[in-house]
């Protein structure tokens, strides 16, 4: 981070604090936007297009009758303003574009002026505006500056989901030729190669008999990490981050080590070596289809019985709610298991069976906190009960750590912040708006670091992950703090005596 | 007696705000019905069953349940009005029934208190407005004149039992006679008009207006989407094509 300006992180403040509108502070805050490279793998224009604003309220008409969501949400937001102060990037930054109702007003008022007749009646008078350049461009920083967690859907008393919104604007730029770079790119990837980092087969495979030899010689147990196994049981799909990052890696090798010793058999694929699909971020059901079908086509060439995901927000977003749409039906898989299964879903069964066995003394030095990823907490379950996907979180962790304490209940389950780096955001030159983001997330840290003397914030995400490590510093903690929930189970399990 | 221009007026204007009213909530509803839903979007924790998410939309539509967890002072300021709306609304129903139902009947106290609680919700959502500047900064001028017509109706309402004693049994056949399609001779009084007018301009600009959150609650997939993705396949029509094409 040598160039570009200072960024600083805000002051940290006690629970909760709304502050004061500061209109444009974050006007200058956007993307790189996509060159003609990162556009056109993805069958997008290159450049923007001479008649943008005749083809975007076309493609805005297009997605008003193919989706119920935003057909609904740009009719009945009443402006009451409950969502206002829920948005981490509102609080973080101040800035009033950045309140969910406001975000989505910048693609309202379009809508208002082309496609009610109030708005092409009464104009201004009931907030209609048109598309012009300067509008645009609010869309594309303002837009970028939304991580599609959802909380704010929690709260609206009619449950608009500004995500929804915020997918479909994107949509809309990405037609008109003015996509983001840092998603398209990485969409562009996983199509040619079968993940987000773009390593191919071979490295894949060097990385993974690297980690087999690590743990051979951390543990002295021959722990594999099969790749492009046929005839596994189970198909692990995990975001690429999980090959290489820390914490990530020691998450993976987590899950190996469970596999190892419950006696499962696994594989990864080198084809579907993603769990992370962007495809959502962009709000494009296309893309997401096609990178969906890759781990379906890996689940058949694999001969697989089962479909596992890894620690992953948006990820199990995408696999839990939508993968059977996506890419099912899955009834050439074993029926007895829901499709997919989180990791989670197996650790905990194990736990819970005596599959496998933890012995908590050796995470006895850490006292941790969990952060409940938004995707996770408001998208999806992992049992069959509501609300599983705090629960299994929280029992594996508890059967892990001797020391667990949980963060403000105004910032956790349903209700947690999002770490400030989801929905396509992980950027560098997004990092002023991701420290800004972390805000509130990091004073329901510090209270419990201060209070409980929490060491470890526990991350089921790889983005969590990769964007705690790179902001926390921001705010003066260590980024040694953040660990994967599989790198607890990974230090905890008692490897060898099989039962 | 003589059907004055004031009460063909006002027959006409209610025929045509009743059929904007009724006409334009069918297209509306209509819309959102026919518009697929491509994903499972239920904000979880969610309900897994069909009757399970029907009772959370019915939840937030009796008791407000999101907002209650948003905003306290909000949610009171909501609740008042609406609920009080609403108890008005049952008052008024007597004047389309002979003889008048036994509960509308019971209702007629407690819709003056309702008018009351209507008024003073809808003048602290006002001030609301005004004050916060969260809410300033979105605010457009409709989201202003819909309180103030709003406010306009309590107050004419309460203004013809405060200032004019508006002859109620006339303005009853007046409605009765729309009910049967006779035009019989309204009461011409300041108020009255006043609030008849109001009440046919909201009528009339409900199915144009952020009023179509009444309808639309039905209709928002991250709270009537029962949560059961892996139990069972969700496909839109629009998504199947594709299917078909690869």
């Amino acid at each position: 981070m040598a160039a570009g300006p200072k960024i600083e992180a805000p002051t940290l403040d006690a629970l909760p604090t709304v502050p004061a509108i500061d209109p444009g502070a974050m006007a200058a805050s956007k993307p790189y936007v996509a060159a003609k490279a990162h556009q056109e793998p993805l069958g997008f224009p290159g450049e923007l297009l001479p008649d943008w604003e005749a083809r975007a309220i076309a493609k805005l008409g297009e997605l008003l009758g193919k989706y119920r969501s935003l057909r609904v949400y740009l009719d009945i937001c009443v402006k009451c303003g409950a969502c206002a102060d829920k948005c981490h990037f509102f609080l973080g930054t101040g800035d009033p574009r950045n309140m969910p109702v406001a975000r989505q007003d910048l693609l309202r008022d379009v809508y208002r002026r082309h496609f009610t007749l109030a708005g092409k009646v009464f104009g201004g008078l009931v907030g209609a505006a048109p598309l012009t350049r300067e509008r645009l461009d609010q869309w594309y920083s303002y837009f970028h500056q939304c991580s599609q967690c959802r909380r704010c859907a929690v709260f609206c008393p009619y449950g608009i989901d500004t995500a929804e919104i915020s997918m479909a604007a994107r949509e809309i730029m990405d037609s008109i030729g003015i996509g983001q770079k840092y998603s398209n790119e990485i969409i562009a990837k996983v199509h040619k190669i079968g993940n987000n980092l773009g390593l191919p087969q071979p490295a894949l495979e060097d990385t993974l008999l690297g980690l087999e030899e690590d743990v051979k010689e951390a543990s002295g147990q021959d722990v594999k990490f099969p790749l492009d196994v046929e005839g596994a049981e189970v198909l692990l799909v995990t975001p690429s981050a999980d090959f290489f990052a820390e914490p990530h890696v020691d998450g993976l090798i987590g899950y190996a080590k469970v596999f190892h010793q419950a006696g499962l058999s696994w594989t990864l694929s080198s084809y579907a070596s993603e769990a992370g699909n962007f495809g959502m971020f962009i709000g494009s059901y296309e893309q997401m289809r096609k990178i969906a079908l890759r781990i379906r086509k890996a689940a058949l060439d694999l001969k697989v019985k089962r479909i596992v995901f890894g620690e992953c927000g948006h990820a199990w977003r995408v696999a839990y709610a939508f993968l059977n749409t996506l890419a099912g039906p899955f009834d050439f898989l074993d029926p007895r298991y829901p499709v997919p299964q989180h990791i989670m879903e197996l650790t905990r069964g194990f736990i819970r069976s005596g599959a496998i066995r933890l012995d908590r003394d050796a995470n006895a030095d850490k006292v941790v906190t969990v952060h409940d990823s938004c995707n996770i907490a408001r998208a999806t379950r992992m049992g069959p009960e509501p609300g599983s996907q705090f629960v299994y979180p929280r029992d594996i962790l508890k059967a892990a750590c001797p020391k667990f304490v949980d963060m403000h209940p105004d910032t956790t389950h349903e209700r947690t912040f999002c770490c400030g780096g989801g929905g396509g955001l992980l950027t560098d030159e997004l990092l002023d708006l991701r420290v800004k983001g972390a805000k509130p997330r990091v004073e329901a840290l510090k209270q419990v670091v201060e209070s409980h003397g929490v060491t470890h914030l526990a991350a089921m995400c790889a983005i969590c992950k990769s964007q705690f490590t790179k902001v926390l510093p921001y705010y003066g903690y260590d980024m040694g703090m953040v660990v994967s929930v599989h790198q607890l189970v990974g230090n905890a399990i008692r490897m060898g005596e099989h039962s | 007696m003589a059907i004055s221009g004031v009460s063909t007026f006002y027959a006409v204007l209610f025929y045509a705000a009743t059929a904007i009213f009724l006409g334009g909530l069918a297209w509306k509803i209509g819309q959102y019905w026919r518009t697929p839903s491509p994903l499972k979007i239920a904000v979880t924790p969610a309900p897994v069953s069909a009757p399970g998410a029907a009772l959370r939309v019915a939840r937030e539509v009796v008791l407000f349940e999101s907002l209650f967890f948003s905003s306290r002072w909000l949610w009171i300021m909501a609740a008042l009005f609406h609920a009080g709306l609403a108890l008005a609304l049952v008052r008024h129903l007597r004047y389309f029934q002979d003889p008048v139902w036994e509960p509308v009947a019971l209702a007629q106290p407690f819709g003056i208190y309702g008018g009351l609680a209507m008024l003073g919700g809808l003048l602290m959502l006002l001030a609301r407005r005004l004050v916060i500047d969260r809410v300033r900064f979105v605010t457009a001028p409709s989201d202003l004149l819909m309180l103030l017509l709003l406010i306009g109706i309590g107050i004419s309402g309460f203004g013809m039992s405060a200032m004019a004693r508006v002859d109620v049994v006339m303005v009853k056949a007046f409605f009765r006679g729309l009910l049967m399609f006779q035009i019989r001779p309204l009461p011409i009084d300041p108020p009255l008009l006043l609030h008849l007018a109001a009440v046919a301009a909201l009528m009339i600009l409900f199915p144009f207006s952020k009023l179509l959150h009444l309808p639309g609650i039905f209709f928002s997939p991250t709270r009537h989407q029962a949560d059961n993705p892996r139990e069972a396949r969700h496909l839109a029509p629009w998504a199947a094509k594709l299917e078909e094409k690869s």
